[in-house]
């Protein structure tokens, strides 16, 4: 790495807003340091343990009914929860975008919040409000309806958790892009929808598409708020996360982690096609700004 | 008029929102009938050996069809989830007083629910024992060996786990017979042994995935059943069972949840299901799985066999009872919170 | 007729302010039945269900010595591992933007990892790791250092958590700082690191200072990667998310939401503290 480093830093005549390459490689070193260490390890253990008994092993986890059963809920979670939140996403980064109005920060403040809220938190107010001892308890459980405990509430707790990723993604970007373009094409005679369509859609597509990615990453990945909600009944409301933990603590270690190891890998699947967007689309996306 | 298609608009969009959200309001799917028995944290081995059994059985009585599921987690959370609306069938949980929590808080279960079965409820019992690390490099033999300094402890929090609690009580037990009833003295020795626990994981499992697998402390205080099964998941050249000359009698109960049943109309299952426990084969399942079985005489003589013989005593003889062994030991302001603020101020 | 008065209703309002972009009402209605029903609802009641308890009892759930312990322990060591995550963010973020070199798009890639790992496998992986018999915790551990199962470890896996705040605020602005004021700077006879420490280093504080704040409040209410790896001794290294569970399980509906609710108003706090940086730093330094 070093050698191939070399030469491309010699080649070029120091200017005045570089630094020496000693401090470079220094600072370079630093860098790859702390993010192997403290990034690319724990990735790396994941992978590692989750071959540890071979490949036959690993494999043997996705037959165990249960651990179905987990992929399949999560699945269904995501779906419903990934879409909602893109939905209002949407809806909140055009009213914020492109309109003005008097307490903005505060509601963009507001948006934020399930970023902040512990997990644990956000597992429990669901508890408070439609637990057997919640304020609408007694009321759903006349109506025959199960919310904590099964999936309505794990599916209420993923969208809390993954409320603001989609919006804070496009508040930004749309923030940036303005209203000329859409007022453009307004004047030449497009419905609002359509101008939205035709128009804006296009522009922030990448960025949607990557608050998407992340919600849904979060969504499937979720553990504190849904342990909280969930019952852990077996086969029916064990998310992915809730079986890793079971699996670990029935020491199926390798069953644990090649289960984490799905999840991981969904995690790089969506940092990879986040680079890509990036290298293609750069300055569609805002993802650049926190999340 | 533009105002009025505005506020319809809203509304289109809020109706959208609430026919969104009616999606989650189905029930979850529900087979033609299941049993949903909430557990503790060690029984997965258990109830996965039993519900098929029971499943044949309750086939072969009634011509049925049945589903049992299972749900553990720490005793103290499993309660919790079933005051919260759980809608378990069947309760199996670590200590009676989680029991009784819910049938005080949420009038689920009949406040007498302990004497609707044999054996205050309990259909098998079981004790308290040390793991070790091959070898006993500490040389860990009794209750003593614990307390003394540069000994590392495992043990669960006994403020969330239920196990703890049993751990807990064992050592208080063992010392106040050693002191002779002074509980002044016994206080410093349970004590000395929570200083020496580097860690309180939140459930009995994690204390033995921290010990076992992690590789963390010199000695795991465990059911016994759960220092037999990591003994045979983890190999017997890396462990021994230490086994001290008293420990605690511990008795975890079950019960039905009336409230559950008669809402889902399960009671006649459920009521089966736990007197299920109680039968011969249930009974060498229990055995076999290294729990002490409420009717030995059903169990194979080789399961029994490999129990150790020691003295026990119970929660009721030396505590007078759960209920006041909590609120003395384990509440809010109770004398192990009173060890641990003392433990940490001198560490 | 309705038309007009409308149409006066809202210029006089100006809510929004006038446009000819359509479809606020109902995206600004969504909003905020959508943020009212999923957010501010189910957290309103909590804090009903905390106010049960009065200012007074809330003042003495807090000062309870167990529970003020685990506040101390969440804040002081996220406002640790938030500190650590400003040092290496901003090395990472500056050699991430600034140099040019092998396998620097993948771990550009990789920043964001913490952000879509999820935090229970992240906790199960770092236990593996430094656990008296893991890849670093056995090296480890012949010096008799240990890290999984104390403070270090809740230091470890925070600092995890909060670092792709600090990289990601503070990588765009060091893409934008024009290059000019570097030239000026070194021209006018300042060494590297003086145009550093005084010319770059100034515009970005504002933007240190939100990474800060925002790796704090992700740290503070952290649960799925800490519980693994956290001793959870009482007064020690229990965090104050497990306190509410422990709370939680002991039947004390009063205390745990008392404590989360005094971590809610924590998080508002620190968000509200972000705004206020933000505002300022778009007055001092004309951006974010």
């Amino acid at each position: 790495m070093s050698e191939a480093l070399a030469p491309a830093v010699l080649a070029t005549p120091r200017r005045v807003t570089e630094e020496a390459p000693l401090t470079r490689y220094l600072l370079i070193g630093v860098a790859v340091a702390f993010l192997g260490l403290f990034l690319l390890l724990p990735l790396a253990a994941v992978f590692t343990e989750a071959l540890g008994k071979g490949v036959g092993a690993f494999f043997a986890t996705f037959d165990e009914p249960d651990a179905v059963a987990a992929i399949r809920l999560t699945l269904i979670v995501a779906a419903i929860v990934v879409p909602l939140n893109a939905a209002f996403g949407v809806s909140a980064a055009w009213a914020i975008a492109k309109f003005s109005f008097p307490g903005k920060s505060v509601l963009i403040t507001l948006i934020d919040l399930p970023f902040s809220v512990s997990p644990v938190v956000s597992g429990l107010v669901y508890v408070l409000v439609f637990g057997a001892q919640g304020m609408f308890g007694p009321f759903v459980k006349a109506q025959g309806i199960q919310v904590v405990f099964a999936i309505p509430g794990i599916v209420l707790a993923t969208i809390f958790v993954t409320f603001p990723f989609v919006a804070r993604e496009l508040i930004p970007l749309m923030q940036e892009q303005g209203t000329v373009e859409e007022e453009a094409a307004l004047t030449l005679g497009a419905s609002g929808f359509r101008t939205f369509l035709t128009v804006t859609l296009p522009n922030i597509k990448w960025g949607l598409l990557y608050g998407v990615l992340l919600a849904n990453a979060r969504a499937m990945g979720e553990f504190g708020a849904v342990s909280v909600v969930s019952g852990h009944i077996r086969g029916l409301t064990n998310t992915i996360p809730l079986q890793v933990e079971i699996l670990y603590n029935e020491y199926n270690i390798v069953s644990a982690f090649a289960l984490a190891s799905l999840l991981a890998g969904l995690a790089l699947v969506t940092l990879g096609i986040k680079t890509l967007l990036e290298w293609r689309y750069a300055g569609q996306i805002a993802g650049r700004r926190r999340h | 008029m533009r105002s009025i298609s505005i506020s319809r608009r809203a509304l289109g969009a809020a109706l959208a929102i609430a026919a969104s959200l009616s999606i989650f309001s189905g029930p979850a799917a529900q087979a033609a009938t299941a049993l949903l028995n909430v557990s503790y944290d060690p029984t997965r081995e258990l109830y996965k050996a039993i519900n098929p059994v029971f499943i044949a059985d309750w086939k072969a009585k009634t011509g049925e069809t049945i589903e049992v599921q299972a749900s553990h987690a720490g005793s103290g959370a499993q309660a919790r989830a079933v005051i919260d609306g759980l809608a378990a069938d069947v309760v199996t949980l670590a200590l009676a007083a989680d029991i009784d929590a819910i049938a005080a808080k949420s009038g689920k279960i009949a406040p007498d629910w302990q004497k609707k079965l044999p054996n205050n409820a309990s259909p098998y019992t079981s004790t308290i024992v040390f793991l070790v690390r091959k070898g006993n490099p500490k040389k860990i033999k009794n209750w003593d060996d614990l307390a003394k300094p540069g000994v590392s402890v495992v043990t669960p929090n006994p403020k969330t786990s239920g196990g703890a609690r049993w751990n807990y009580l064992g050592a208080w037990g063992y010392a106040l017979k050693k002191f002779n009833g002074d509980e002044a003295k016994t206080k410093e020795f349970v004590k000395a042994i929570y200083k020496n626990a580097p860690v309180l994981d939140t459930g009995a499992r994690g204390s033995t995935i921290t010990f076992a697998q992690r590789g963390l402390g010199d000695v795991l205080i465990a059911w016994e059943n759960e220092a037999f099964l990591a003994f045979e998941e983890f190999g017997k050249d890396k462990f021994e069972i230490v086994v001290p000359t008293v420990s605690v009698l511990a008795e975890p109960p079950v019960a039905v949840v009336d409230g559950n049943v008669d809402a889902k109309g399960t009671r006649k299952a459920a009521e089966a299901y736990v007197n299920f426990l109680y039968t011969p084969a249930a009974q060498a399942i229990i055995a076999k799985n290294y729990y002490r079985p409420a009717h030995p005489e059903f169990a194979a003589k080789a399961d029994l066999k490999r129990l150790p013989k020691l003295e026990l005593f119970t929660v009721d003889a030396v505590f007078g009872g759960w209920a006041k062994a909590q609120k003395t030991h384990f509440a809010d302001g109770g004398v192990f919170d009173d060890i641990q603020k003392q433990d940490a101020a001198a560490r | 007729m309705a038309d007009s008065t409308s149409v006066v209703k809202k210029t006089a309002r100006s809510f929004p302010a006038p446009s000819v972009i359509p479809g606020f009402a109902p995206t600004f209605g969504l909003t905020i039945l959508y943020l009212g029903l999923i957010v501010l609802f189910p957290l309103s009641l909590l804090v009903l269900r905390a106010s049960e308890l009065g200012l007074s009892g809330l003042y003495s759930v807090a000062t309870e010595p167990r529970v003020a312990a685990a506040l101390r322990t969440s804040f002081f060591i996220s406002f640790a591992a938030a500190a650590i995550d400003v040092v290496f963010g901003l090395v990472v973020a500056w050699v991430l933007t600034r140099y040019e070199f092998p396998g620097r798009r993948f771990l550009d890639a990789i920043v964001d990892l913490p952000f879509a790992l999820p935090t229970a496998v992240a906790g199960i992986a770092l236990a593996a790791l430094y656990a008296p018999n893991g890849w670093l915790g056995a090296p480890l551990a012949e010096y008799d250092v240990k890290i999984a199962f104390t403070r270090w470890g809740i230091l470890i896996a925070l600092v995890f958590v909060g670092l792709p705040f600090v990289v990601r605020t503070v990588q765009p602005l060091l893409a934008e700082i024009d290059a000019e004021l570097e030239e000026a700077s070194a021209t006018l006879g300042a060494s590297r690191a003086q145009t550093v420490w005084r010319v770059l280093l100034p515009p970005l504080l504002p933007a240190l200072l939100t990474g800060f704040a925002l790796a704090f409040a992700r740290s503070v209410g952290e649960y799925g990667s800490v519980i693994f790896i956290a001793g959870n001794l009482a007064y020690i290294s229990e965090i104050a998310p497990l306190l509410i569970i422990v709370k939680l399980e002991q039947f004390d509906y009063a205390g745990a939401t008392g404590i989360a609710t005094i971590m809610l108003a924590i998080s508002f706090a620190v968000l509200l503290a972000i705004n206020l940086i933000q505002a300022w730093s778009q007055k001092r330094f004309g951006h974010v």
